[in-house]
């Protein structure tokens, strides 16, 4: 194998894409903040008069995370794990170079307009995929440049053998592809009537059940391949990196991505059970959802023994600390989601906040925790300073780690309260409460969640202001650190 | 095989097209032609339900609320008969909803009337102590897109054979020869309530959010 110091990376578009990370993820989490308040405090729905009613944000605050904070963070590490893992620099390729920085401005400009358009209300009304129809097309666009990007650089790379976290961003281009694509078909009304009424108006392609089903095999999925397999393609890159321990077993890494790759889209069905889908395919989403603990589990159990013997970089590295933990929320996410997904539970966790509450602590936990430990990782090697404050990386890890625990037990709480008071029946077999009964009770978890929420956009900002820092005033390094991240 | 795979790109992007591939063309494709089916007596909504269809979309009320009775004893004595796939046959999208932070609402129409939509709306909390609802005044001063849910109608009618009749057409003119319809029913909908801004702009020929929200959900039974 060729040697690394032959080879200077072009962090360009890494840095670019990770400077929108830190824009929409403070956005997307302060706007999560905001709703999470309206639901303790139904007086902060009138801050922004008909633009800021709960109703209005919830959807910024999903795409913003999703599509802003998420995507941005896919495209930054892709720009810098992709050359390196392949042994190329983009800056190699005048081409890629130019479609790189295509994809940039427009996706900067499409997300801001996506987002203008949904706070006027502008909605296909379809979870985390509420872009109406030219924004579809933009992010159609924006993905084939991605696509371009990858496919470019693999075809002129040194090393041959594609890394397990190309497999991986692999499988997140081609799976949000067919997924977004088949979700979003719809028909703008506009051109189908003789040019009535408004142009940004489509409707959808499928209807009634069709429509859910559709809906959910891209809703369940684009969290596979937007919120688990390109950030599994991460850790495997930056955690061997950052501890310098090879990755635990290939085999295991094998068994989990094929595993993952067949098991994760049969699933998408459990957000239906009880509802007017085939009693089957409700089966079916079940059954798969509990296979899913295996691929699931592989990953996460390949992450934590690539660190045998190493436990002690726990102690002394946190950039480590934030991995190991984004790990075991990754396994505590992937056995909850197959726990909800079993009938007799999910009679009472669906509709509850046990969803959002079990979304969190994947999303806060795992993929939040992961993205950033990816741009301490990045930041020494891109900017060539040390990370500014180890010190307030420590806080920050305590701090968002406390969140996250208190965002989920409350609503775990909460959610298991609200789904038995909806069915508690009194010994003649009447319903026990009225629905505002369910609602008024959860008054003290929704305030322990908007707290948490409140914490963990501190220890989000707390991150930004540290990296700002190491990009401005951090130490200067003078050779590429080979594996533990400097930090002063 | 797999080392194989691994050193060439394109039948690796292949081999993962291919698992992917599977779920959906299994659960989703067999089942498409029955799941689109409607109930025998099935109406389309009218272009004023339409249009409050496109008011719920547009505030988002399917953040809090869902349209899917489940079939447990607890929901049907709660919101009436558990729903069944044929009654969503002409809902593009469907709006079932993934959360309850307030009630389900697919057949709020057997139960609420105008005059409580319309109070409700302006303040949910003096109707209903306790709620975290807010209100949305702002519908009833900014007007509905009406001439949008008809171009809807239209296009359903044209691309996916939904059954509106023969007065619902392509083009700016039978637009205007059925404009009065919708505002005959804005005008029925407008009787019930009290707001005076809402009466003068349906007498105007205006047609407020709240009204065709209103008809829309009266329409949900």
């Amino acid at each position: 194998m060729q040697s690394n110091a032959a080879l200077e990376y072009d962090y360009s578009l890494a840095k670019k894409f990770t400077y929108l990370t830190i824009l929409f993820g403070f956005l997307g989490m302060l706007v999560g903040t905001i709703i999470a308040a309206q639901m303790a405090f139904p007086e902060l729905n009138y801050l922004l008069g008909e633009y800021g009613t709960f109703s209005r944000l919830r959807p910024i605050h999903t795409n913003t995370v999703v599509f802003g904070f998420t995507v941005s963070g896919i495209f930054a590490t892709w720009f810098y794990v992709g050359q390196r893992v392949l042994k190329v620099s983009i800056a190699e390729s005048k081409f890629l170079m130019v479609i790189g920085n295509i994809q940039f401005w427009l996706y900067f400009v499409g997300a801001l307009a996506a987002t203008v358009s949904l706070l006027l209300g502008y909605t296909t009304s379809k979870e985390y995929a509420q872009y109406e129809w030219p924004f579809d097309i933009v992010v159609v666009l924006i993905w084939v440049l991605w696509g371009v990007s990858i496919m470019g650089l693999i075809g002129i790379r040194r090393e041959k053998a594609l890394y397990i976290s190309v497999w991986y961003y692999l499988a997140c281009f081609l799976g949000i592809a067919m997924l977004y694509l088949f979700n979003n078909m719809e028909i703008p009304t506009y051109f189908t009537s003789g040019g009535l009424g408004n142009p940004l108006h489509s409707v959808s392609m499928y209807a009634g059940t069709n429509d859910a089903l559709v809906e959910w095999w891209y809703g369940h999925n684009a969290v596979a391949f937007g919120f688990t397999v390109p950030i599994v393609g991460m850790i495997y890159y930056f955690l061997p990196k950052e501890s310098g321990q090879a990755i635990y077993s290939y085999k295991l890494s094998l068994l989990s991505f094929w595993g993952l790759m067949f098991v994760y889209l049969w699933a998408g069905s459990h957000h239906l059970l009880w509802s007017t889908v085939p009693d089957w395919m409700q089966t079916m989403g079940s059954a798969f959802s509990v296979v899913l603990i295996l691929p699931s589990w592989g990953s996460a159990i390949n992450m934590l023994l690539t660190l045998k013997g190493e436990w002690n970089q726990l102690t002394d590295n946190p950039l480590i600390k934030f991995m190991v933990l984004a790990s075991t929320f990754y396994m505590l996410s992937t056995i909850e989601g197959p726990i909800q997904a079993v009938k007799s539970v999910n009679a009472i966790a669906h509709f509850t906040d046990w969803i959002p509450g079990h979304v969190h602590d994947g999303v806060l936990g795992w993929v939040v925790f992961m993205i950033m430990s990816a741009i301490f990782h990045m930041a020494p090697r891109m900017f060539k300073r040390e990370l500014y404050s180890k010190k307030l990386m420590e806080a920050q890890f305590w701090l968002q780690t406390t969140a996250v625990v208190l965002y989920f037990t409350s609503m775990w709480i909460a959610g298991i309260t609200q789904g038995m008071m909806w069915r508690a029946v009194d010994e003649y077999g009447n319903l026990m409460y009225s629905f505002i009964d369910t609602v008024t009770v959860l008054h003290p978890y929704y305030t322990i969640r908007a707290l948490s929420g409140v914490m963990y956009l501190a220890g989000f900002i707390m991150f930004a202001y540290n990296i700002y820092k190491t990009m401005t005033v951090g130490k200067e390094l003078t050779q590429e650190p080979q594996f533990r991240t400097p930090m002063a | 095989m797999f080392h194989w795979l691994e050193k060439n790109p394109f039948f690796f992007a292949s081999a993962i097209s291919i698992v992917i591939s599977f779920a959906g063309l299994i659960e989703i494709i067999p089942n498409f032609a029955k799941a689109g089916r409607p109930l025998v007596d099935l109406k389309p909504r009218t272009v004023l339900q339409l249009a409050g269809k496109m008011v719920y979309q547009k505030d988002n009320c399917m953040a809090c609320h869902s349209q899917m009775i489940r079939p447990f004893k607890a929901e049907t004595d709660r919101y009436g008969k558990y729903s069944l796939s044929g009654e969503y046959a002409y809902d593009r999208p469907f709006l079932w909803g993934s959360k309850r932070t307030g009630p389900d609402l697919h057949r709020i129409g057997n139960y609420r009337t105008t005059d409580w939509h319309e109070a409700h709306m302006k303040d949910p909390a003096k109707i209903v102590p306790g709620s975290i609802m807010p209100a949305y005044k702002h519908q009833f001063t900014n007007m509905a897109d009406i001439e949008t849910a008809y171009a809807e109608a239209v296009t359903v009618k044209n691309v996916f054979h939904t059954p509106y009749g023969p007065s619902i057409k392509r083009g700016k003119a039978a637009w205007e020869a059925y404009k009065p319809t919708v505002l005959a029913e804005a005008r029925k909908i407008a009787a019930d309530m009290k707001d005076e801004r809402v009466k003068k702009a349906v007498s105007e020929g205006k047609v407020p959010e709240i009204v065709a929200l209103i008809a829309y959900l009266n329409s949900l039974k």
